[in-house]
């Protein structure tokens, strides 16, 4: 896996953005970028080696995943302009802009807890741990909109493997950057900062759950978690952390930041659940952004055929 | 000079709407636009319903008894801009789901607090004729538009129980409804100002009479 530092030329120069609408319009636009840097134009990259990874860089080597949807893919502008991301503002139109200066490199994650190995990695090491896949998946929010995205990542279960948890660990434990210089909405106290999330052992073993540092072919933007996020499509999108620092094996169960600000609206699962309304709205239906009719929201996001053996025996209207 | 400060007045009311169509028309309502739509409508007519209740305290501190000839419009305003906040709901959000509504009515506090607000408008909006004032006469007619206090504070109890975590705005419309609501109390409770209250009643039911032929 190899993430291409364009320093010359952007691949937003080589193929314009309002082209991403289509996979197969994006497959080409990867071709002409691949011409490109065969023809020489990353050599700017061995002269002066760039400190940030660009956001719009390419993604070399993308592998398909059968856990892909077939749905159509919303489009770029929208995924990346609409963004709860609360540490730059609690307006969704306001990260695109916020999080534009925000600096991805140098960047670490230390691996700490109940586990064999605990180290600190760069991020980019991280990045070569396995091979990148491509994941479209729904992503439904607990606010009742929804949108399918190309994800690019591997499996979490490649990084919890290589650093040997033990076998007393029954939590992940995932902490995000905390820098309110950078990130204008940590000097508000909306939510108790920094954010943290968690999952059991076995949801993020699960191999739809995935190590997340890019979409739509390119490095993620930093309004949807440059450098490093998780994605787990079968729960409400606050589950999916972004800009991660720091992944903590626990024995006992974290308490996530929504949690923690509301727990009588959300609970550590947040499974998606048409049947279980949020206390102040329904989740039987949600908005797909670009669709004027709501559609049903699907039990597990849709994802049941996968994930519900993980929860058989447990009452989720308890345990939402 | 209210003779064309009027129309002006009630031009600017609608640049609002006239800013959500054109960006509508220019496919510029971001990714979410029935979201955009519902919360610019919302904030509106609680924009307009705190003008309209900020008349008469401007009134009566700066001694500028005009004002209250746009006191009408800024009302029906609020109640325009409250009656495209509910079709919006009605359906762009639920699409005439009958059953679905009143599911929410009853059962989500914030859209019963809400729907409750838009409810006690409009009767208000229906007697804001200057025929209703004379049949009613301007005492009646006074306290059944009292129902503004209740709507105003229903509005904003609606934006504070909907908002996720980030009750900033919602608290900026409490405080300023405060005030607002505050001053009333103040004139109300204050004996100083309460020998003048039989003066005071009649005095302004003929001010709001007296607004009837300039409309």
């Amino acid at each position: 896996m190899l993430i291409k530092k364009f320093t010359d030329i952007a691949s937003s120069e080589i193929t314009p953005k309002d082209v991403y609408l289509s996979r197969r319009k994006f497959l080409a636009g990867a071709a002409v970028a691949g011409a490109a840097v065969a023809a020489g134009i990353g050599l700017g990259e061995l002269l002066s080696p760039p400190v940030v990874a660009l956001a719009n860089a390419k993604i070399d080597g993308i592998q398909k995943s059968k856990f892909s949807t077939t749905e159509a893919i919303t489009p770029y502008k929208d995924v990346t302009n609409y963004n709860n991301y609360y540490e730059f503002s609690t307006d969704k139109y306001g990260p695109a802009g916020l999080a534009k200066d925000f600096r991805t490199r140098p960047w670490t994650v230390s691996i700490e807890g109940l586990v064999k190995k605990k180290q600190t990695l760069d991020v980019d090491s991280i990045i070569k741990l396995a091979a990148a896949e491509e994941r479209i998946y729904r992503h439904r929010c607990v606010e009742g909109w929804s949108i399918v995205v190309p994800w690019v990542g591997f499996p979490l279960s490649a990084l919890i493997n290589k650093v040997e948890p033990a076998p007393k660990a029954k939590f992940v434990k995932f902490t995000t950057v905390y820098d309110p210089k950078q990130m204008p909405g940590q000097r508000i106290s909306v939510l108790p900062w920094p954010y943290v999330e968690g999952l059991r052992m076995d949801e993020a073993m699960h191999p739809l759950t995935l190590l997340c540092f890019g979409m739509y072919g390119e490095v993620l933007p930093n309004q949807d978690g440059a450098p490093l996020r998780i994605v787990v499509p079968w729960k409400y999108g606050f589950k999916s952390v972004k800009a991660i620092v720091k992944i903590e094996f626990t024995e006992s169960q974290p308490i996530n930041t929504w949690n923690e600000a509301a727990p009588n609206e959300y609970g550590f699962y947040a499974n998606v659940n048409p049947n279980v309304d949020h206390p102040r709205w329904s989740q039987a239906k949600e908005r797909r952004l670009g669709e004027f009719f709501k559609r049903p929201t699907l039990m597990f996001n849709g994802y049941g055929e996968q994930v519900a053996s993980l929860y058989s025996g447990m009452d989720l209207k308890k345990y939402f | 000079m209210t003779r064309w400060l009027k129309p002006m007045v009630f031009f600017a009311c609608l640049v609002p709407l006239a800013r959500l169509a054109w960006r509508g028309y220019a496919g510029n309502l971001g990714a979410n636009p029935i979201e955009v739509i519902t919360h610019s409508t919302g904030d509106w007519t609680l924009i307009f319903l705190l003008v309209t209740l900020s008349v008469t305290p401007l009134r009566k501190l700066t001694g500028q008894l005009w004002l209250i000839r746009f006191r009408r419009m800024f009302g029906l305003f609020a109640f325009f801009y409250v009656t495209l906040h509910f079709l919006t709901y009605v359906w762009l959000d639920k699409f005439f789901d009958v059953h679905e509504m009143f599911v929410d009515v009853a059962k989500r506090k914030f859209i019963t607090v809400g729907f409750t607000g838009f409810v006690l408008l409009i009767p208000l909006a229906i007697t804001s004729t200057s025929g209703w004032i004379r049949r009613l006469g301007g005492r009646w007619w006074n306290r059944l538009h009292q129902l503004i206090y209740l709507s105003a504070a229903a509005g904003v109890i609606h934006y504070y129980w909907l908002v996720k975590a980030d009750v900033r705005k919602p608290l900026q419309y409490a405080t300023i409804l405060s005030l607002l609501l505050g001053y009333r109390l103040m004139v109300w409770g204050i004996p100083k100002f309460k020998t003048n209250k039989s003066a005071r009643l009649p005095r302004s039911g003929v001010q709001v009479f007296e607004d009837g032929p300039h409309l």
